[in-house]
């Protein structure tokens, strides 16, 4: 058996698809780290791929992991750093695959092994699901999957760490996943390098809450950050949050040194209470972490240090995220100009709406928002700044529909009052809204012992 | 800190309360859950946080969205973060894809909560 190492450092280069390009580089190259760790999979990231794979079966992951890959694993290799990554969407064999030739191509032959995890891909065995009496009610309607299953995109179960280890167990230097939790991608590292065991629940409880700590990046490390936010230095070159953590569960959250941003209490503690539901159950196919337990401590400059925390055993179930088409939508917008910029913007809208209603269009839903006035707060912003002196105000207005032919005429409702409404318009040059699909999202639980994990461990 | 002080309604001479911005007392963050926001409110000083427990209810956060959320709120405590996790359900129309808002995934009701004033004895 090999010595138990004394700390491991795990990374966090991506947040989500779409993060920073330059995040996974820097924390490489930054001071030295043991894991990368690049969480990608959103709700709806799934239908998305799930299309894509439809209309070519080599896709359905995502595709710029791979230039991300061929700029990093010479370092990675070099410096011993380990991957773990969901990058691998509703096809993690296809990304592991091009992963494999990227390294190929860049003489890593014989030097790489790539782990691929899958089964988390329900999409294919629903029906047989259903019918062996798995409803897959919605978590927050309570309705059967089988109101929509004509309608059903995309199916996956969370899969939580264990997988991810048994891939690091084989040897994987890099690990592609399907839908792993996010959190599964820092605790799998932790889980392998220190051996913990499975019922070992305040430990896992502990990686748990590390993995949620850094899952969106820069978040807990000065981004999007409000205590104190105009101080919080050099955000231009801002260190992504780094684990450092101990073989008894205790980590410390710290960045590369000569980095922007900051890690604080203060900003850790937003981050931890960021999408939480309830704090004593915060529950994955690992275990349940308690976060009235979590004790943070502030260890010098932009380090933190988390210990305290509870776990107690997981459930027998697995989430389930199933995404489904629900309809269409559109939103247009318009900018008004003082004076009266509210007013006009207001006036505009009642126009368009009775136009709306004058050619017979049925919308489920019409949503009418003034941008600088209240679209984000309401009638808490109206209440405090009055909108009456506005230096100028976007109309934007939605609108939602199962029918695609009414949400494609309501589009063509917007610019005509450029000319045909009020006055001091401007802001249109993006030109027609376009009627938009919606993917929505029915989360479902499913007994665990349903669904089977697959890790495969192949040789560059 | 700076604090603004004002008279509560019905005059400073009637009450012996002062009104206090709650973004002078915490920070918060916010997110989504389906058609649920979720606001982490975190007092800016633990000696705060007894003020936020006693004052920010779970009644007093439907009182000051009403209007903005078509379901209850729920409040949970974490004394050891010294913060209180709000749920506003129906808060998001629909909420993820579904929703129209330009915060359809709740990003901003922490702020949106801050402007709340509290009433507190002088």
């Amino acid at each position: 058996m090999k010595p138990q190492p004394a700390s491991v450092r795990i990374a966090a280069g991506q947040g989500f698809w779409g993060d920073w390009l330059e995040a996974p580089y820097r924390q490489v190259t930054g001071g030295p780290v043991d894991y990368l760790m690049m969480d990608y999979l959103a709700e709806v990231t799934m239908s998305i791929l799930q299309k894509q794979k439809s209309r070519d079966p080599s896709l359905g992951y995502a595709k710029d992991f791979i230039p991300l890959m061929e700029r990093i694993l010479p370092i990675a290799a070099e410096r011993r750093i380990k991957i773990t990554a969901n990058a691998g969407g509703v096809n993690p064999r296809g990304c592991a695959q091009a992963v494999a030739d990227t390294a190929r191509r860049l003489r890593l032959g014989g030097k790489r092994r790539i782990g691929v995890v899958s089964g988390d891909d329900l999409l294919g065995r629903l029906d047989g699901l259903l019918a062996r009496g798995h409803e897959l009610r919605n978590l927050d309607t309570g309705r059967p999957l089988s109101d929509v299953r004509d309608r059903v995109l995309s199916a996956n179960a969370y899969l939580g760490a264990w997988p991810v280890v048994e891939a690091l167990r084989g040897g994987a230097d890099v690990v592609v996943t399907g839908r792993v939790t996010d959190t599964g991608l820092t605790l799998a590292p932790m889980i392998h390098a220190f051996g913990w065991r499975p019922d070992a629940w305040d430990l896992l409880a502990a990686g748990t809450v590390a993995g949620h700590t850094i899952e969106c990046g820069a978040q807990c490390s000065g981004g999007n950050c409000l205590v104190d936010w105009e101080r919080i230095p050099d955000l231009a070159n801002v260190g992504y949050p780094i684990v450092d953590a101990a073989p008894d569960g205790t980590f410390e959250i710290f960045k590369h040194p000569g980095t922007g941003g900051r890690i604080s209490v203060a900003g850790v503690t937003e981050q931890l209470v960021y999408e939480m539901g309830n704090p004593a159950e915060y529950i994955t196919p690992d275990c349940i972490a308690d976060f009235t337990t979590i004790r943070l401590q502030q260890r010098g400059k932009d380090r933190v240090r988390v210990s305290g925390v509870r776990g107690r055993p997981a459930t027998d179930k697995l989430k389930v995220s199933i995404g489904y088409f629900y309809g269409y939508k559109a939103v247009g917008t318009l900018v008004y100009a003082w004076p009266d910029a509210y007013e006009k913007a207001r006036a505009a809208d009642r126009i368009l709406r009775q136009r709306l209603a004058d050619l017979g269009l049925r919308f489920e839903a019409v949503l009418t928002e003034f941008v600088g006035a209240d679209a984000t707060h309401g009638p808490l912003a109206r209440a405090a700044a009055p909108p009456d002196h506005l230096p100028e105000v976007q109309l934007r207005i939605g609108v939602r529909s199962p029918d695609r032919a009414a949400v494609e005429r309501f589009t063509r409702e917007i610019a005509p009052l450029i000319l045909n409404g009020p006055p001091s318009v401007t802001g249109f040059a993006g030109g027609r809204p376009k009627p938009e699909e919606i993917v929505a999202y029915w989360p479902a639980l499913l007994e665990k012992h349903v669904v089977e994990p697959c890790v495969e461990v192949v040789e560059v | 800190m700076k604090r603004r002080e004002h008279a509560a309604e019905g005059g400073a001479g009637r009450s012996r309360k002062r009104r206090v911005p709650l973004v002078k007392l915490a920070h918060a963050r916010s997110g989504d859950k389906g058609d649920t926001a979720n606001v982490g409110l975190i007092a800016l000083k633990p000696e705060y946080y007894p003020i936020l427990v006693k004052h920010v209810t779970a009644a007093r956060v439907a009182r000051h969205f009403k209007g903005m959320i078509s379901g209850p709120v729920e409040r949970y405590e974490l004394p050891n973060l010294h913060a209180l996790n709000f749920l506003l359900h129906g808060a998001l129309d629909g909420g993820g894809t579904i929703s129209l808002k330009t915060d359809a995934q709740g990003k901003v009701f922490s702020t949106a909560l801050l402007r709340l004033e509290l009433e507190l004895p002088r």
